[in-house]
């Protein structure tokens, strides 16, 4: 029973890993249709940000919460202006181009802090489940992925602000149409993507030692969530992060952890010989 | 009794909520002209994209005969093996190719590897398209990409020629060659032809079908059908007196 | 009249004058230079250039090419350890990838997958390489005689021999020369291909694939055909590396090579066969340079460089480089450019209504 509970937690936990680190990609390719494959290097500077913070004395909640998104978004605020706005309409191009500013953010963080872990301490302990010993930082990163989904879900919903988005989704004529600067709405929509990102990377900082390399064990995972999910930036990054976290923990358990990931890996390629579009490409078409 | 080129059994295509096709049997003999008509939306594009397999169908969307052949859920290079040429409504070219390397794969498949290069001149002859031979189809103004594409449908000497819009964007004198040209072609096969203006249409002869909201309205010569009360309030929109 | 270059301009000449003069500088400088480093260079060269014949010229674009480099690689460790002798273990290290790519290839064609998604599976096949690689350590993890080692990797396993010969071993000099040979051969066997009818046809399927179905081809198997013969490459070179270095890693497989080759293909030139391996030799060249000191780091570097090609250079160096030198012509180069750029960018589909979009349009 206890081990039942063990292993749904665990189940639970990877779906809220893969929600957190793919959110940020996901808003700006469901909304922009841009793949930013700097996303990894965000999240990375975010636990980098977290981490200077923690050890400057700064509360780590206020600085993975509040602090980290504020920095990688205005990272990113830079970044579009700079390289992604003159891209817009060429998907390829892009990814090449942030690929080169990923390489490029960890060359300089390696300038800066050097190529050794970094780390802080989780701030919970852990607790006992029957006689398994369990992260109890786990359940907070639960946590703030579930709350993240919501908001998310609450602002698409139920403010102007994300019903401009929804429209900008469809297309930049709409946006247009209701009066807002499609630019601009890419601008603050590529910003707040970059702050999600940042988010998942103070949120996850204490986990382990943070390297400047850390953020290439994100983006690839996030990368094949975010377009396995298809075009609807909820719906979809939940139902493939659902997916896949189930079945790589699933096998991880009944074989080795590396098993569940070439699971989740083969998986992704079948759905995606199936759904061309993604899941959200047929199923759940107009969800936000 | 000449046999049918294309026959479509009760076609119907769902996009969405969307009936866009519904219904429909369009049948066409060996070396006829139609023209088809119809307001914005009514299917046009769509039946063309079904019989030659762009969109693809299988048997819950109805049949579709090419020379006797049930295509149904057939892919379009398959389908097109078997005679079938289509101009689509957006010029469908291979932009950074010039006009010359254009028919020349078109003409490789039918004629082989010698029989390409006369093809290609011939066509190029045809169309007039000497002087635009050495550039890229992408520099091209609209209306003779058109005329390209025209040429990439004539080096496979086809046996059912679908046209969406040949006459878009193109004026007075263009027209009437254009007419001549598609005349020439009906002399080898069966022609369609898609298209809004209605002068261009009288101009072809033929007999016309009119489709309204994806199902065929109306069929049978163009003056009768161009006349009828129901047709002109489709397209009109108010009751015609 | 099969190589008609004059009509068929689009599928490039074959400049036997450059050809010829490369060729012969690279067969003589080994008198001038230690050739352990040319030698890489030649094999990185080879890697790029089947990337670039793929890519440039057919319009398909692996995230992971890597996995045919890497698959060459340990195929040929794999077979030369068992068999001790490396001719049939070069000759698999050809074909094992080609097969594999048939396959993969025939399910994403087949499948009507476009651009990103395409992407993603690339991607992920050679990521699952790289991690299953990674974790096949111990002894229950062999092939045959030959433990794969996991991390590590596979070291000591008979490099290169003299066919029928297993005592004369191909290494040091005589390894460049193969090398060279094998580049030259590649390159050759590229310009042979794009002045076929299946060269052009691959072209057009670049241009516009829902038009080329439109005018009868099997688009789908063309892409197959050219995707194996690129990995046959890529696995030519990858065996060849096995031989240079000596030992096998997972990293050959990884993220970060697939990334590099696509790297050294656009900012030498996409659309090109010259362009890629000119960009592999000076990219490859400066990283060397980059790992002999830790001031500044590699990746510094190249991602700047990436950054910068992809926003000022969309042609790559040798387009450019060639474009000054016709600044007459100015219609040549806008058109170069163009072309450059939406071969990159695929977009206006011409999407078909169920499947998947096809690319097509937008390859210009």
């Amino acid at each position: 029973m206890d081990y039942a509970a063990v292993v749904l937690l665990e189940i639970i936990y990877m779906i809220a890993f893969l929600v957190l680190t793919s959110a940020g990609l996901a808003v700006v390719f469901g909304m922009m249709r841009v793949i930013n494959l700097a996303h990894g290097e965000f999240v990375m500077i975010g636990g980098y940000t977290t981490i200077a913070c923690a050890k400057a004395g700064i509360n780590i909640y206020f600085a993975m919460l509040i602090v980290a998104p504020l920095v990688v978004g205005v990272l990113g605020l830079v970044v579009e202006r700079l390289v992604v706005r003159q891209l817009y309409g060429r998907m390829i191009d892009t990814m090449l181009a942030t690929w080169g500013l990923s390489l490029l953010m960890v060359g300089i963080v390696t300038f800066i802090f050097g190529n050794t872990a970094v780390s802080v301490p989780a701030p919970i302990p852990g607790y006992e489940l029957g006689e398994f010993q369990m992260g109890g930082y786990n359940l907070f990163i639960i946590g703030i992925a579930t709350l993240l989904i919501l908001c998310m879900w609450l602002v698409m919903r139920f403010t102007r602000l994300g019903l401009v988005a929804r429209g900008a989704m469809q297309s930049a004529d709409v946006a247009s149409a209701l009066g807002y600067d499609p630019k601009r709405v890419y601008m603050w929509t590529f910003t707040v993507g970059a702050a999600l990102s940042g988010l998942a990377g103070g949120v996850l900082a204490p986990l382990t030692g943070l390297l400047p390399s850390s953020g290439g064990a994100y983006i690839a995972k996030a990368f094949i969530t975010v377009i396995t999910g298809g075009a609807a930036v909820i719906t979809g990054t939940l139902s493939s992060s659902i997916i896949f976290g189930t079945i790589n923990q699933v096998v991880s358990f009944g074989s080795t952890p590396v098993i569940g990931e070439i699971a989740m890996l083969a998986f992704a390629v079948v759905l995606l010989r199936l759904m061309p579009q993604g899941i959200t490409g047929r199923f759940f078409r107009n969800a936000p | 009794m000449s046999e049918m080129i294309v026959e479509t059994r009760d076609l119907s295509m769902r996009f969405g909520g969307v009936l866009a096709v519904n219904n429909v049997n369009f049948n066409l003999r060996e070396r006829e002209l139609r023209c088809l008509i119809g307001p914005n939306g009514a299917g046009k594009s769509t039946l063309f994209k079904c019989m030659t397999g762009l969109h693809e169908i299988n048997h819950s969307n109805g049949r579709v005969f090419i020379r006797g052949q049930d295509v149904t859920g057939w892919r379009p290079h398959e389908i097109v093996r078997l005679g079938v040429g289509i101009k689509t409504q957006v010029p469908s070219v291979m932009n950074g190719l010039t006009v010359w390397e254009n028919l020349w794969l078109s003409a490789r498949r039918i004629h082989g590897k010698n029989g390409a290069y006369p093809e290609v001149d011939r066509v190029i002859e045809e169309l007039g398209l000497q002087t635009h031979m050495r550039r890229n189809v992408g520099e091209l103004a609209h209306g003779q990409r058109q005329i390209v594409e025209i040429g990439l449908v004539l080096c496979q000497r086809p046996k059912l020629v679908l046209l969406d819009e040949p006459a878009a964007g193109i004026t007075g004198a263009e027209a009437d060659r254009l007419v001549e040209l598609i005349h020439g072609i009906n002399q080898q096969a069966a022609v369609v032809v898609v298209d809004h203006d209605m002068n261009f249409v009288r101009m072809l002869g033929g007999s016309v079908t009119v489709l309204h909201q994806g199902a065929v309205l109306m069929e049978g010569a163009t003056d009768a059908v161009m006349n009828n009360a129901k047709v002109r309030e489709v397209y009109i929109g108010n009751r015609a007196k | 009249m099969i190589g008609d270059a004059a009509n068929f301009s689009s599928a490039g000449r074959t400049h036997w004058g450059w050809i010829i003069a490369i060729s012969l500088l690279l067969l003589l400088l080994p008198a001038v230079f230690d050739t352990n480093t040319p030698t890489l260079l030649g094999i990185w060269a080879l890697f790029a250039l089947s990337l670039g014949l793929m890519w440039g010229y057919a319009g398909i674009l692996s995230f992971g090419h890597a996995a045919y480099f890497g698959l060459g690689a340990y195929t040929y460790a794999i077979t030369s350890m068992n068999l001790g002798e490396s001719t049939a273990a070069w000759m698999l290290a050809i074909l094992l990838p080609a097969f594999v790519a048939a396959l993969i290839g025939a399910m994403m064609f087949y499948g009507r997958i476009s651009d990103v998604y395409m992407g993603v599976i690339t991607l992920v096949f050679s990521l699952i390489m790289a991690k299953f690689m990674g974790a096949t350590a111990g002894d229950a993890y062999s092939i045959g005689n030959a433990r794969l080692g996991g991390f590590n990797g596979i070291p000591a396993f008979p490099i290169l021999n003299v066919p029928g010969d297993p005592s004369t071993l191909i290494i040091g000099v005589p390894l460049y020369y193969l090398v060279v040979c094998c580049l030259i051969f590649c390159y050759l066997i590229s310009r042979w291909v794009l002045s076929s009818a299946f060269g052009r046809i691959l072209l057009g399927i670049r241009e516009n694939e829902s038009r080329i179905e439109l005018l009868g081809y099997n688009a789908p198997a063309y892409k197959t055909a050219i995707f194996s013969l690129s990995a046959a490459m890529a696995g030519m070179a990858g065996c060849l590396f096995a031989s240079w270095a000596e030992i096998v890693t997972p990293a050959l497989f990884g993220l970060g090579q697939s990334v590099e080759v696509i790297i050294w293909v656009i900012a030498g030139g996409l659309g090109t066969l010259m362009g890629p391996v000119i960009g592999a030799v000076l990219l490859g060249t400066m990283k060397l340079l980059l790992g002999g000191q830790t001031f500044i780091d590699n990746s510094l570097v190249i991602g700047a460089i990436l950054v910068l090609v992809v926003l000022l250079l969309p042609r790559g160096l040798l387009p450019t480089a060639m474009g000054w030198r016709k600044q007459q012509d100015q219609r040549s180069v806008s058109r170069a450019r163009n072309n450059s750029m939406r071969r990159r960018t695929g977009e206006r589909r011409q999407p078909r209504a169920t499947a998947g979009q096809d690319k097509s349009g937008g390859q210009s």
